[in-house]
């Protein structure tokens, strides 16, 4: 085979640039980012105004996982919207199903049993654990380290096997009941969920050699998406993403609900309310949420763990349906009618991993909600991106939309 | 502390609030046109930094005055929400005075109440659709918005013009099972909002 060669004039590539350079609009240039992008966490669209690297502009577009939940709660009884709130923060489910039932229990003025109480805040602080292993795991990715996530992942998934030992599912867990959860737990599994806080640490050491003091990861996050505090409490900001900013506010502290008042915790607070502070302050809340676990299985109570007296509102357990009469005319009523609380509005938020998650709910009575107002914390905490965006570098769009760990499940609802 | 000397004061401070019976927190109606002014104070007097919730509620075609929307308000100091209660005063064309001049976090609660319900939000800096696309023609969370929804083109007009389609309502036969409010039990329970395929009627092909 023979090869021939020509040889092309390509031109003085100096002046070609220059020429290329004058025919473009050198102003702004519009970016378009996602819906379907890796760093956006979920299907997020972002238009963005460019000055070069610059941003100028930034504006979240949200409704692409829209489901109309709001619409679907007032038509259907209170239990059967549990596996709905399952898909608000898909990654701490059962801490939605506890915020949930808790909304409903209030609005009834009903009491659930210490063991009941325990147990809920026994899967709200593993599901801390879990959404924050992620969100760390997520946000090293984000700021370009890979091996952080592969540790975080290994140990959310041995969360995921104790989730599915006590819930019988791993992800949409539906764990709760109004008037208590769906069942006790198994023999043998509070001693797995102690062994499994017990090596956490280890492994958070782990996570911690690689981010922590990475110099790369620190000039890419701090500095990087200041929320000044007065900024972040306009915003309607909670979670974490507040904490960072120096306020100090967790509702576990503040208004206690399902016995929080008696373990014994800190607050972590950040400073400066940068990315590298919201970062710290989730690394900390693992550290205390392995703190309060270990208190919950030391002082677990026993008893009952649902309201046996609440007769209109909680279906018994099926052994006691298969063998009582009572018991089935009982589980045949909550089926069809719905668990029965009376009229009136309730608004309840509780410390969930991404901020405070409220339930507005307006009954008229009855098995179904009149009105039920979904308050997402992913939703409050993006709204801030459009002030905090500008005059960062586009590379930092990644970092600081990882910073703020947010769930487009529950921002769309 | 948000006790009966701090409701008290509230409210021989502002005689056009009333207070409403509430099992949670302190709850208050405010008219429509003192809401920006009740508002401010709250936040410079009394501390209520933070606006965490802003919504609306439909009460349904024919009532007087169908439309409200109700805020929640949350103080770092007194550890404590108070509720307030605004009613629209036109059903046809409800409105409500912005709130976002005072709290930021108002402006996407807004127009996600706009969205939702067609409430106009008076002054609002940038008052548009948020979870629906822009130019979806109904208010789905009043009363008489389906469940399964409406018959709506594409909002993408070039994509509907080659493939035909359009956004179509949910199917409702055979499940999902949902529950109306209240009524007999014959008419409360679970079940399929359309009934045209059952168990004894077959699907039809």
């Amino acid at each position: 085979m023979s090869t021939t060669t020509k040889e092309i004039s390509i031109g003085d590539i100096g002046s070609r640039g220059a020429e290329a350079a004058g025919k473009l609009d050198s102003d702004k240039m519009a970016l378009n980012v996602g819906p379907s992008h890796p760093t956006t966490h979920g299907v997020l669209r972002l238009m963005m105004e460019l000055d070069g690297d610059i941003i100028e502009k930034c504006e979240p577009v949200l409704g692409y996982l829209h489901r109309g939940d709001e619409k679907i709660a007032e038509n259907m009884t209170y239990n059967q919207f549990v596996p709905y709130t399952d898909r608000l923060d898909y990654l701490a489910p059962l801490a939605n199903n506890v915020a949930y039932a808790i909304t409903v229990e209030k609005l009834a003025g009903l009491e659930v049993p210490p063991r009941c109480q325990a147990i809920r805040v026994l899967v709200c602080e593993m599901a801390r654990i879990s959404s924050h292993l992620l969100g760390m795991g997520v946000f090293g990715m984000d700021a370009g380290a890979w091996t952080p996530f592969m540790y975080t992942f290994t140990e959310r998934e041995k969360l995921y096997t104790l989730f599915e030992e006590l819930t019988g599912a791993r992800f949409t867990t539906s764990y709760t009941r109004i008037g208590g959860v769906s069942r006790d737990v198994p023999d043998g599994w509070l001693d797995k969920v102690i062994n499994f806080v017990d090596q956490l640490p280890k492994a958070m050491g782990e996570v911690e050699k690689l981010l922590t003091r990475n110099r790369i990861f620190l000039d890419r996050t701090e500095g990087i998406g200041e929320i000044s505090k007065e900024d972040a409490l306009a915003y309607g900001l909670t979670g974490p993403n507040l904490r960072a900013s120096g306020v100090d506010l967790d509702l576990r502290k503040d208004k206690p609900y399902s016995g929080y008042d008696q373990y014994d915790f800190d607050v972590p607070i950040g400073t400066r309310g940068d990315c590298y502070d919201r970062y710290l302050v989730r690394i900390e809340e693992v550290f205390q949420s392995i703190r309060i676990i270990k208190q919950v299985v030391e002082k677990f109570p026993s008893g009952a763990w649902y309201a046996e007296d609440a007769k209109k509102i909680f279906a018994p357990p099926k052994e006691k349906i298969l063998t009582s009469m009572e018991e089935l005319i009982q589980n045949f009523m909550i089926v069809t009618e719905g668990p029965q609380i009376p009229s009136g509005e309730v608004y309840f938020e509780a410390e969930n991993p991404k901020g405070a998650l409220g339930f507005y709910i307006v009954s008229k009575g009855g098995g179904v909600p009149y009105r039920m107002k979904i308050r997402a914390p992913s939703f409050c905490n993006l709204s801030i991106l459009e002030k905090l965006a500008p005059g960062h570098f586009l590379s930092d769009i990644t970092v600081i939309l990882g910073s703020l760990d947010f769930v487009m499940g529950e921002c769309d609802r | 502390m948000i006790d009966e000397e701090f409701i008290k004061g509230l409210l021989a401070k502002h005689s056009f609030l009333s207070e409403r019976e509430s099992i949670d927190c302190l709850t208050l109606e405010s008219p429509s046109g003192e809401l920006i002014s009740f508002l401010e104070y709250l936040k410079t007097e009394e501390s209520f930094d933070m606006l965490v919730d802003l919504t609306a509620i439909d009460h349904g075609e024919g009532e007087d005055n169908r439309f409200s929307t109700v805020i929640h308000l949350y103080s770092l100091l007194h550890h404590g929400y108070i509720r307030i209660h605004a009613s629209c005063n036109d059903n046809n064309e409800p409105s409500m005075p912005s709130v976002s001049s005072i709290y930021p976090s108002a402006n996407w609660h807004e127009r996600e109440t706009y969205d939702m319900f067609g409430i106009k939000f008076t002054e609002h800096p940038n008052l548009k659709r948020i979870l629906m696309w822009d130019d979806y023609p109904y208010f789905p969370l009043r009363k008489e918005f389906p469940l399964a929804g409406i018959d709506t083109p594409l909002p993408a007009a070039d994509v509907a013009e080659v493939t035909d389609a359009s956004v179509e309502p949910a199917p409702m036969m055979g499940g999902p099972f949902v529950s109306s409010a209240n009524g007999m039990v014959s008419d409360s329970e679970p079940r399929a909002k359309d009934e045209s395929w059952t168990e004894k009627n077959e699907k039809p092909l």
